[in-house]
């Protein structure tokens, strides 16, 4: 990874030197080996700050919503999963593609710290991945720790490419993955509706309502979201206990299904670690069922299964049913 | 001091939990906060940071101010306050670290100032604050730099937690009727493996890398220096203007006042608000502050030099590190107070 590192800083000081772009959008390092924070480089100088590594987990599309606008081009490292996102914004015009470069980086899956500290680790001054084990270096020693154990949930089963790329940035392959993104909601499925509704509220009591899903999450991309609007009449910034309460989480899946593409932003960033993604994946299970497979952010154009009429779409009372295609 | 074996602590919830109501940290799908103690429910004492600060047990994220009934043109106001001491509901809070007990301090300054938050002051009087010594601080605790002793926190009880038993010394009068409630679970005994814990802790805080922050330039004299200086625009960059900073932290203390509307009336409540979101003190005009960056500048500014410069230079922040875990781009104090501070030594 610290060779992709050092190519990465290369192509952002040739683009920055030679005037392309005005910004790169990458990681900036933190004060820790895992805490790297989002950030826009402007000039060389500060790109000695600049890393990529196992913890640049964060999906940097949405940022882009921003930078796009501003005066010069911004170029951009996106990962597999982000180039979704970024094809989704483009289709929804929030981003203006003709000021963006996107740089395809590789991705072999990236770590979830709260993961590796809560296998009683911690001070952990730096890893080493090879294959599926993470070798975590602390103050102490050293631990092995085995990679699916310790990879953020949205990389457990990703096995997204670049949909998008003005040049890539790959140097590692990333090794095939036989993996079934649904396993887990097809579980939630094989419950019943009364362990199904338990499980949801002992998760969804957890949220403190900070709103960290929704901003971060490249489908909400609503200038004023009607949640932070006084006058909309459901704004409500309590939470509270109740199922009430808890539909944000299920209207909010609502309003990005069809435009979700499983990035999996929500269930990283809860600080409650509710696993928000099952949401949103459902909904993918049965639009897939529905309307045919469809997978949000392949293309940044083409018609949409929930916003587009076709005479074979599935009646309500068959989706109710459970009987549709 | 006492001790009771740490088999035995389910016991001494029980017996708590006969006359009083007990908030304990409990792990729910996963993650530890604090919560009402049940029979069943898994108590962790051993989690260093509840995902929540235990403000929530006097200053709940929601709570009911007053109901306005209507019945025609008539208009009842509701007035929903209780007295916990004197309807004898008196509750714990068990397991309060040094930091989060510091932050009570904070929190007192402003709710109970005149004029008195009523509210905050009725959970405060019905309650008992049970400590408990950090023993195994890690890389994003920094209470010591703002002058708090992880392994002696004050409290009505303070106590200490190793591999067999739990430590226990009661501090105030409360403390004292706890103790004398729960007296016959304990045995004498633990003034030498406590000095041992606190001396084996502290030498991990001496070496923690957040050990020795420069809060040197955080001081009045400095505010419009710090107000207009640069820096906030990078620092800012990457928020998303969520509130997770601002709810996991034990020392925010704004609320929004709403109404909601019911069947038999209005209910007011409030409910806790973050200076990062769009509507925080949404005014007829529109906000005060326009950008995220005059939003993120506003909480660190608040917590490291307008709060102090009105309570004597006390800092509203504890060093709890729960900010530093949960941002959820890695955003948070230490990196503002690295930024601007100072260097290290200044």
């Amino acid at each position: 990874m610290k060779d992709v590192a050092l190519k990465m800083i290369d192509r952002a000081k040739q683009l920055l030197e030679s005037g392309e772009v005005a910004r790169v959008i990458g990681w900036k390092k933190g004060d820790f080996c895992y805490d790297p924070t989002p950030a826009a480089f402007e000039t060389v100088e500060e790109l000695k700050d600049f890393v990529y590594d196992y913890f640049c987990g964060a999906n940097l599309s949405k940022y882009l919503i921003q930078m796009s606008k501003k005066e010069g081009k911004t170029a951009v490292f996106l990962k597999p999963c982000d180039t979704y996102s970024f094809n989704q914004l483009i289709k929804e015009h929030r981003i203006k593609r003709e000021n963006v470069y996107v740089i395809a980086v590789e991705c072999l899956g990236k770590l979830d710290i709260e993961k590796i500290k809560a296998q009683g680790i911690s001070f952990v001054t730096g890893v080493e991945v090879v294959e599926k084990d993470v070798k975590v270096f602390t103050a102490d020693g050293e631990t092995t720790l085995y990679k699916p154990d310790v990879v953020l949930s949205k990389c457990a089963t990703c096995t997204k490419t670049h949909q998008v790329k003005d040049e890539e940035i790959i140097l590692h392959e990333r090794p095939a993955k036989d993996v079934n993104r649904f396993e887990e909601v097809e579980k939630l499925e094989a419950m019943t509706e009364e362990e199904r509704f338990a499980f949801w509220r002992e998760q969804l009591s957890k949220c403190i309502r900070c709103n960290a899903c929704r901003n971060v999450c490249p489908a909400c991309s609503c200038l004023k979201c009607v949640f932070d609007n006084p006058s909309s009449g459901v704004a409500a910034k309590a939470n509270d206990d109740k199922f009430e309460e808890q539909l944000f989480h299920i209207i909010r899946a609502f309003h990005v299904a069809g435009r979700c593409t499983d990035c999996g932003e929500c269930s990283r960033v809860c600080p409650q670690n509710i696993p928000l993604h099952l949401l949103n994946r459902k909904f993918i299970k049965d639009i897939d069922n529905l309307y045919g497979e469809y997978q949000a952010g392949e293309t940044d154009e083409g018609k949409t299964p929930l916003t587009s009429y076709t005479e074979s779409d599935a009646e309500p009372k068959d989706v109710f049913n459970g009987e549709a295609k | 001091m006492l001790k009771i074996a740490k088999e035995r602590l389910n016991e001494l919830y029980a017996k708590i939990n006969e006359s009083m109501g007990l908030f304990i940290p409990v792990k729910k799908a996963g993650e530890v906060n604090y919560a009402v103690w049940g029979e069943g429910k898994e108590v962790s004492l051993e989690t260093l940071k509840t995902v929540k600060s235990p403000k929530n047990a006097f200053f709940p994220q929601t709570e009911t101010m007053m109901k306005f009934k209507t019945e025609g043109k008539n208009i009842e106001v509701v007035d929903v306050r209780k007295d916990y001491v004197e309807e004898g509901k008196l509750f714990v809070l068990f397991g309060v670290k040094a930091c989060d007990y510091k932050a009570i301090e904070v929190l007192d300054k402003v709710f109970l100032a005149e004029p008195v938050d009523t509210y905050y002051k009725a959970r405060k009087d019905a309650m008992t604050v049970v400590t408990l010594a950090c023993s195994r601080p890690e890389e994003s605790c920094f209470c010591g730099v703002f002058g708090i002793d992880a392994t002696a926190p004050e409290g009505d009880v303070t106590t200490w937690l190793d591999e067999a038993y739990l430590y226990w010394q009661a501090n105030t009068e409360k403390g004292e009727k706890l103790t004398a409630l729960v007296k016959d679970l304990f045995e004498e005994g633990g003034e030498k493996e406590v000095a041992a814990q606190k001396e084996a802790t502290k030498a991990i805080l001496a070496k923690l890398p957040y050990a020795a922050l420069n809060l040197n330039r955080f001081k009045p004299e400095n505010l419009n220096d710090l107000f207009d200086d640069p820096a906030w625009e990078s620092l800012s960059e990457a928020c998303l203007g969520c509130g997770t900073c601002t709810f996991v932290c034990p020392t925010c203390q704004c609320f929004d006042i709403r109404d909601f509307k019911t069947h038999e009336g209005i209910m007011r409540y409030r409910c806790w608000d973050s200076c990062m979101y769009s509507d925080f003190t949404l005014m007829a005009h529109g906000n005060s502050r326009t950008t995220q960056m005059q939003r993120f500048r506003q909480r660190f500014m608040h917590k490291l030099v307008y709060y102090p410069s009105q309570n004597n230079g006390l800092y509203s922040c504890v060093g709890c590190g729960r900010c530093v875990n949960k941002c959820p781009q890695r955003l948070n104090i230490v990196k503002v107070i690295k930024t601007l501070g100072g260097k290290a030594n200044d």
